[in-house]
């Protein structure tokens, strides 16, 4: 089957069959998107919240918002309708702590509302998640069925 | 000042900082050791996010990343990685274990978090002395993990004001090369700036 790799600050769109998969997510976010109907899959792996709040944002696949926007303008040119898609996340994490506060730590949990919050805007249902926490995630989205499949080192194997 | 306009100067200038830094972290790390430990000369890196984890055998490769925050006049951070095997035999040599210890435990997290400190402190202490600047170094936090997701949160700090990721690439290795490790040195961008003007480059 054709698989797809997508990278940090990266978005692709697949049609079944064939699968999108980006590996290692830390405190990024992976926002799988899919359309059951017409059976196609969009993945984005996204690394800050808000194209909003920096000068340099013409890469569009690396904020949440316009991220997202991007990747469903893709999907609807393969074939993708919007009022069709449903939404799963994971990543997030916080992968070292401190005890100070440090919001370029807590950024894992700021990409996860974001996500979130852009998601609400376009009324996408996000199904499941599987965010937070302080480890790594591979992630890899089934054009068939939709299914995320979640694997970690030594938090399990899961799909969602 | 811009990752991309950085001159061949400006380059070799920051990797003189990166072996005049990391060549005392890695006489630090010899000390502790009592044993030889060699270090490539340092490079200057400027990476695509997609590539950054392709360092370190790629990105899902169990890495143990030790990091610490820096901050006063110099801001950004260090990392100090290992692969996992890396990581189990150093910490033995550290606490004088036998080889068969096979798992990190407690006292060799706490071990390796004692090591990237001293490493992170010799490294920023001779980085300041250099410059003129102060900086001040967090404790350490270590994380056991995929190389991906350890290394994405250096790059989201670049994120905020680059395409790249911009840093000095350390390798060392312990002379019976059964410990391998990287430094890695990542200022922001600002502090970059003040580095070079500290030198009287910008």
């Amino acid at each position: 089957m054709k698989v797809i790799k997508v990278g940090m600050a990266d978005l692709n769109v697949i049609k079944a069959p064939g699968i999108l998969t980006t590996l290692g997510l830390g405190s990024c976010v992976g926002i799988a998107l899919y359309d059951k109907h017409n059976k196609v899959a969009g993945l984005a792996h996204i690394m800050l919240p808000s194209s909003k709040e920096i000068q340099n944002n013409e890469n569009k696949a690396k904020f949440a918002d316009t991220g997202i926007d991007l990747l469903i303008e893709k999907m609807i040119i393969e074939g993708a309708k919007k009022d069709f898609l449903i939404a799963k996340i994971a990543g997030g994490a916080q992968m070292f702590s401190f005890n100070k506060d440090n919001s370029i730590l807590k950024i894992g949990e700021r990409n996860v509302q974001a996500t979130k919050r852009k998601l609400s805007e376009l009324n996408i249902k996000i199904i499941s998640e599987d965010t937070g926490g302080n480890y790594g995630r591979t992630i890899e989205l089934n054009a068939e069925d939709g299914s995320l499949l979640v694997k970690t080192i030594g938090h399990g194997v899961k799909i969602i | 000042m811009d990752v991309n306009n950085l001159n061949d100067m400006m380059i070799d200038i920051l990797g003189e900082i990166g072996n005049i830094g990391s060549g005392n972290a890695v006489t630090a790390l010899a000390n502790m050791l009592s044993k030889r430990v060699d270090m490539n000369v340092p490079q200057v890196k400027i990476l695509e996010f997609n590539e950054v984890a392709t360092l370190l055998g790629g990105e899902e490769n169990l890495v143990v990343g030790i990091y610490l925050d820096l901050d006063e006049e110099i801001r950004g951070n260090i990392m100090f990685m290992l692969d996992i095997e890396s990581a189990i035999n150093l910490s033995n040599m550290l606490l004088n274990r036998e080889d068969t210890v096979e798992k990190l435990d407690d006292m060799a997290i706490s071990a390796l978090s004692e090591v990237g400190n001293i490493l992170a402190s010799s490294y920023v202490n001779s980085l300041s002395a250099l410059t003129g600047l102060k900086i001040t170094v967090s404790v350490p936090s270590l994380a056991i993990d995929m190389a991906g997701a350890i290394l994405s949160v250096p790059a989201i700090q670049f994120g905020y004001i680059a395409d790249q990721v911009l840093f000095i690439e350390t390798v060392f290795k312990e002379g019976d090369n059964t410990v391998k490790g990287n430094l890695f040195l990542l200022p922001d961008m600002n502090s970059f700036k003040k580095i070079l003007s500290s030198l009287g480059v910008l």
